[in-house]
This record gives C-alpha cells, sequence and structure tokens, in this order.
C-alpha cells in the first residue's frame, strides 16, 4: 500500500484532510491581559519609551505566573524593580528570584544566559527597560539567538523589556507599548495639587507579531 | 577465622578497615573476623602480614594473633609479642606454654588453681573434664576449653561509628585553585561512594583548610536538598573557593559530610514547574560570581512605611505552596532609581514647576501633592521627605521628593 492511499484512510478516519507539515503552534499562558498571551518555549519582547506602561505589563504577567505556583526569575540590569509595587501588583515574591545586576547590562545577559540554561524557571525576565539604548544595542544578535535557542522546546516563557526591539527576528512576539494619557482625579491642573492624585495611566499594547495582530488596551490603575 | 590486636593505638579503625564485624574485647585488646580475608590476601600468614603493615602505616603497635576461635586469638595476642598464626588444630600445643593467670579466672578458682600447683595452659588443658565439672563446677569446664584453643563463641560486634571525613596532606603546598580541585575531588568522590554505600546523603560539606602560615581556612557549603551530586558539589566548592580564596598555600586539606537520608519526593503530573534544588543552587552560585554577593534572591518586604524596604532572603523553589491570586487587575508599576537622582527643582507659586536630574529635563505639565511621609524618629535613622507625583514635557511620570539632602527623582511610573 503506497503512502498516498495511507494518507487517504488516515484522512478518512479522522474526519478530515490534515496539515502534515504544519509546525503545532505553541503553547500560551495568559499574561494577566485578555488579549495577550504569551508563547512558552518563545522569547517576548516588550518594548516602549519610559512611563508607556512596559512595567505594569510585566508584573501582570509576572503575577499570573506565580498565581500558578511557577518559579520565576527576573535579571534586574539596572537596579529598578520595586517589590513593593510588586506585591501590590499581586506577585507572590516567594516565587521569584531577583537577580539585581547593578547598572551591567552585560552582566545581565550573562545572568539571563545561566538561568535559562539551568532550566525549570516557568517565566524568566530580563528588564533592560532603563539601559542606555547605545548600550543595549551592544547585544550582539548572536546572543539573542543563544537565548532563543536556550528556551525552544522548553516549557519556559522569556521576557525581555526594553526602549525598542533588540531581538528582532528571534521574538517570537514583540508587544509595543505606549501611553494613551494619566488619569488624574481632584482639581484640574491649576487648582491646588495636594487635591489632586495620580490615578493610573491608559496604554496600549500592540503586538507586531507576524502571525498575530492585537493591540488591546489595558489601564494600570495606581495604589 | 579470627584477629586479635593487643596494644595501643587506634586498634578499632584499623580493624573496621579489615572487617565489619569488630569486637571490643577489653581495653586495649581488639577481636574481628577475618575469614574471607584469604580470597584477597592468600594464605593466613599473608593477612597477618598485611594487618600489621597497615598497623605499621597508622602508627599502631600492638602484637597480633590470628587462630580459628577468637578465645584462642586472644590469649595469644596477649601471651604472645609479635605477630603470629596459630594452625588449626594445634591451638592446645601453641597455647600450652601460657599463663593460667591469662584466662581471666575468678579470684577463688586462680587460689585454687595454684594450690593445686596448675600454672599454664597446658596443665589445666591436661586435667580430665569430669573431674573438673566435679570440683570447679561449669566455670572451670569453660577455662579448660579456652586454654586447650577449643572455646567457641560469637563476637559481640560494636557499631562502626558513622563519621564521614577525610583529609589529604599534598606532597608541596598547593597555591592554585586548580591543583587544589584535584585533591577536592578525590576527597569528595571518597565521600560520597562512602555515603551511598550506607544509603545515605549529605546536605552539608564541611572543608578545612591549613595554610602554610598556621592558619585555618574554614568553609561550609550547605545543599538545599540531600545529594549524592559529586560533581555538582565539586563545582560549588570550587566556586566558594574562587569567590572566596584561601590566604596562603595549602598544606593539608580536611573534609567533612553531615550524612543524612536521602530525599525522596513523588514528582506529579500536575505539580508546577520548578528548578532542581542542586542544579539551582550551582547555577546561583555561578550568578553570584558574575553579580556579586548578596545581588541574588528572593526580595521580603520589611514591615516599615519607609520607601524601598527590603531585605534579599535565600531564593527557594521548593517553598510550600501559598495561595494565588484570583482577581488579575493591572496595577500602575514604579521603576525605581538607585540610588535616587539628585534633582535640581524651580519652584512656582509654591509647586515644582521645572526638574532637572541625570537623563531628566522638563517642564512639570502635571501633579499631585505633596504627601508627607516619615517614620522611625524614634530611632538613630530617622526619615521624613514629602513626594510629588508630576507629568513632565519628556513624557514621562515620576515620582520627587524633597527631604533634608535636597531634591531627588525617585523612579518613574511605568
Amino acid at each position: 500500500m503506497g503512502a498516498a492511499a495511507l494518507r487517504v484512510q488516515f484522512d478518512t478516519f479522522l474526519g478530515g484532510p490534515l496539515d502534515w507539515r504544519a509546525r503545532p503552534l505553541p503553547q500560551a499562558v495568559p499574561s494577566g491581559i485578555a488579549e495577550i498571551d504569551l508563547p512558552r518555549g518563545g522569547l517576548t519582547e516588550i518594548v516602549g519609551p519610559a512611563s508607556s506602561g512596559r512595567t505594569s505589563l510585566l508584573l501582570s504577567i509576572l503575577a499570573a505566573a506565580t498565581a500558578r505556583q511557577e518559579a520565576c526569575a527576573l535579571v534586574d540590569a539596572e537596579d529598578a524593580f520595586d517589590p513593593g509595587s510588586a506585591a501590590a501588583a499581586g506577585v507572590l515574591l516567594d516565587r521569584l528570584l531577583w537577580v539585581r545586576c547593578g547598572h551591567n547590562a552585560e552582566h545581565a545577559l550573562k545572568a539571563a544566559d545561566l538561568l535559562i540554561q539551568g532550566g525549570g524557571f516557568g517565566l524568566a525576565i530580563l528588564d533592560l527597560g532603563d539601559t542606555p539604548p547605545a548600550s543595549a544595542r551592544r547585544i550582539s544578535l548572536t546572543s539573542w539567538f543563544r537565548l532563543r535557542r536556550a528556551v525552544e522546546n522548553t516549557p519556559s516563557v522569556l521576557v525581555t523589556v526594553a526602549r525598542q526591539s533588540l531581538a528582532s527576528a528571534c521574538a517570537s512576539l514583540v508587544l509595543e507599548c505606549a501611553r494613551d494619557r494619566a488619569a488624574w482625579s481632584g482639581a484640574e491642573p491649576a487648582g491646588p495639587p495636594a487635591s489632586r492624585l495620580l490615578r493610573g495611566i491608559h496604554a496600549r499594547a500592540t503586538s507586531t507579531h507576524r502571525s498575530r495582530t492585537c493591540s488591546p488596551v489595558f489601564t494600570a490603575a495606581a495604589l | 577465622m579470627f584477629a586479635c590486636l593487643h596494644g595501643s593505638g587506634a586498634l578499632t579503625a584499623l580493624a573496621f578497615e579489615f572487617s565489619p564485624v569488630v569486637e571490643q574485647t577489653g581495653p586495649g585488646t581488639v577481636t574481628f573476623a577475618v575469614a574471607g580475608l584469604d580470597r584477597l590476601f592468600g594464605h593466613p600468614q599473608d593477612v597477618a602480614a598485611a594487618i600489621a603493615r597497615r598497623a605499621r602505616e597508622v602508627q599502631v603497635k600492638a602484637n597480633l594473633a590470628i587462630a580459628d576461635n577468637p578465645d584462642a586469638a586472644i590469649c595469644a595476642a596477649r601471651g604472645f609479642s609479635g605477630v603470629h598464626v596459630i594452625p588449626h588444630g594445634d591451638e592446645a600445643k601453641f597455647l600450652g606454654d601460657l599463663p593460667v593467670a591469662l584466662l581471666e579466672p575468678s579470684p577463688e578458682l586462680q587460689e585454687t588453681l595454684e594450690r593445686w600447683g596448675i600454672r599454664r595452659f597446658r596443665d589445666l588443658a591436661a586435667l580430665p573434664p569430669l573431674g573438673i565439672a566435679e570440683r570447679l563446677g561449669p566455670e572451670g569446664l569453660r577455662l579448660r576449653e579456652r586454654a586447650r584453643g577449643e572455646a567457641e563463641r560469637k563476637l559481640a560486634p560494636v557499631e562502626e561509628p558513622l563519621r564521614f571525613e577525610d583529609a589529604m596532606e599534598p606532597e608541596y603546598p598547593v597555591d592554585l585553585l586548580e591543583p587544589l580541585a584535584f585533591l577536592l575531588a578525590r576527597l569528595v568522590n571518597g565521600l560520597v561512594t562512602r555515603l551511598a554505600t550506607r544509603g545515605l546523603a549529605t546536605d552539608e560539606l564541611r572543608l578545612r583548610l591549613t595554610l602554610e602560615t598556621r592558619a585555618i581556612h574554614e568553609r561550609t557549603l550547605r545543599l538545599p536538598v540531600p545529594s549524592l551530586d559529586s560533581k555538582a558539589m565539586l563545582k560549588l566548592m570550587q566556586l566558594d573557593l574562587e569567590a572566596h580564596p584561601p590566604a596562603a598555600p595549602v598544606v593539608h586539606v580536611w573534609l567533612g559530610a553531615n550524612p543524612v537520608k536521602p530525599q525522596a519526593a513523588q514528582s506529579g503530573l500536575y505539580v508546577p514547574m520548578a528548578p532542581e534544588p542542586v542544579k539551582l543552587e550551582l547555577t546561583l552560585a555561578r550568578i553570584r560570581m558574575v553579580v556579586g554577593e548578596g545581588r541574588v534572591g528572593t526580595p521580603e518586604l520589611l514591615d516599615t512605611h519607609r520607601s524601598d524596604a527590603f531585605r534579599m532572603a535565600e531564593f527557594s523553589a521548593a517553598k510550600p505552596r501559598a495561595a494565588g491570586r484570583t482577581q488579575m487587575k493591572v496595577r500602575l508599576a514604579l521603576r525605581l532609581f538607585r540610588p535616587p537622582r539628585q534633582a535640581r527643582v524651580a519652584i512656582a507659586s509654591g509647586k515644582p514647576s521645572f526638574v532637572t536630574a541625570e537623563g531628566i529635563r522638563g517642564k512639570v505639565l502635571d501633579l499631585a501633592g505633596p504627601w508627607r511621609t516619615s517614620g522611625d524618629w524614634w530611632t538613630a535613622d530617622p526619615w521624613s521627605r514629602d513626594e510629588w507625583d508630576i507629568a513632565l514635557s519628556d513624557g514621562a511620570l515620576y515620582r520627587i521628593y524633597c527631604e533634608e539632602k535636597g531634591w531627588f527623582v525617585g523612579g518613574n511610573y511605568d
């Protein structure tokens, strides 16, 4: 019996033709924002300028991962992580490994590589959000390929935060954040500032992935 | 076949090197079973020679006797100096010249035997058993059996002390970590093998290095879970020594392991993923080498209202499960500047109007504040500051504050 006949038999049995060459879609994990799911075994980039909601989105992802009881790692290149904000966002801090790299992007990259090679983390984050663009751009494409290869075929999610996209083709998903507006409460700007409060920001995350396009709007509320 | 050592030194330790069944017969006397050693060494004489050679190496000064039964070996070791092997069946003849006092009879029996003129083993062995039983009772019969070298009994073995430690002295002082790692590998592998043969593992390794300057360099390596992974232990020890190198060349290496039961864990299909503990410890040690001590761990919030108050705790992937968050709501996050950036703030109508700091410059477009916070005024380290949330013309939202030392930008909202 030839391969073609076998295939016809399989198709008949399974109720329709199958795309034998299609690669299975990676398993997606929720980010805490309805329209954003992150691919397991892939690199996700969150990019945007300061105050664009990148870190709020990141903490939401982190909170969702720790709620699933996964071990998470945050490699913090610029020592910018605020444990208080994270706890308020629902992150279970005892499931989080925090590596403080003291303003050294090279150390951050090395630490992230060691963590991913070690394996076992459900979520690994490389935060280059405050790294000057000139330093961040010095990270070679080979390093990003190495990170992507290390995380490929594993159930880990690798997320990077930066001002602009650095990993280019190595990223499975790029989420570009932009702030729509900040929400203030109380009197008008001209009024007494003591009667006002920063309530939060309205931000938009635009996916620039080839096969998935979405632009969810999320609101990050201040405490 | 039994051997007996009678003398001074570490007799029990020497006996345990040759046999697991060792009896502490008395002060300075140790008896142990050597049956089966002939397959390893050859004739009983070769076994005796091997024991004597090892005794010389470990500086044990003792008489050694090998016989078919323990009592004959004990009497020979106590009665003859040097090394003796009693041939099978010749015990009575061999022991015949020894004084009866070696059999340690009771004082009354000793006195009776002396009155009868029985002073040597030979004399006691020649007496008829029926007559001895009538006159001296069962004790007399037992003494006669021992004098003839025919007493059969089992050894009362002592438990081998569970000490897992080893030491090594290099031929010359070691001043580089690489050759030291070779010595450590030998010690670690030996200890791990000994632990494995007893079905144990270790959760702590203690390393003591004696330096050329007579100083002692001590390091303790604690493993997150009991393990027998010698490669991981070696690597961890190597990384620890790289981070804390000895101050002078090493002349003596001592390594001890804490024996514990190995961890038995049942994995489950629905157990959330977590790094393997020993592998994680190795990864963290490597990262600490890169970023420095005290910069890797789990943040723990302190019970205070002071800004940025936390401490770093050890990260454990196997912590008990806490309740997960059920309601997802995105919160506005603050990115901190560590250290805070000193700022110059222009004030107009009592409000900040223009802010300049490192990498930050802009006109204040919107603001809220000031929010006064203070605390710890009852301690030597009080704090007090006025905080403002501001939107700058550079497009970002910042938290600035004013305290005694001046104005600072604490971080930005992101």
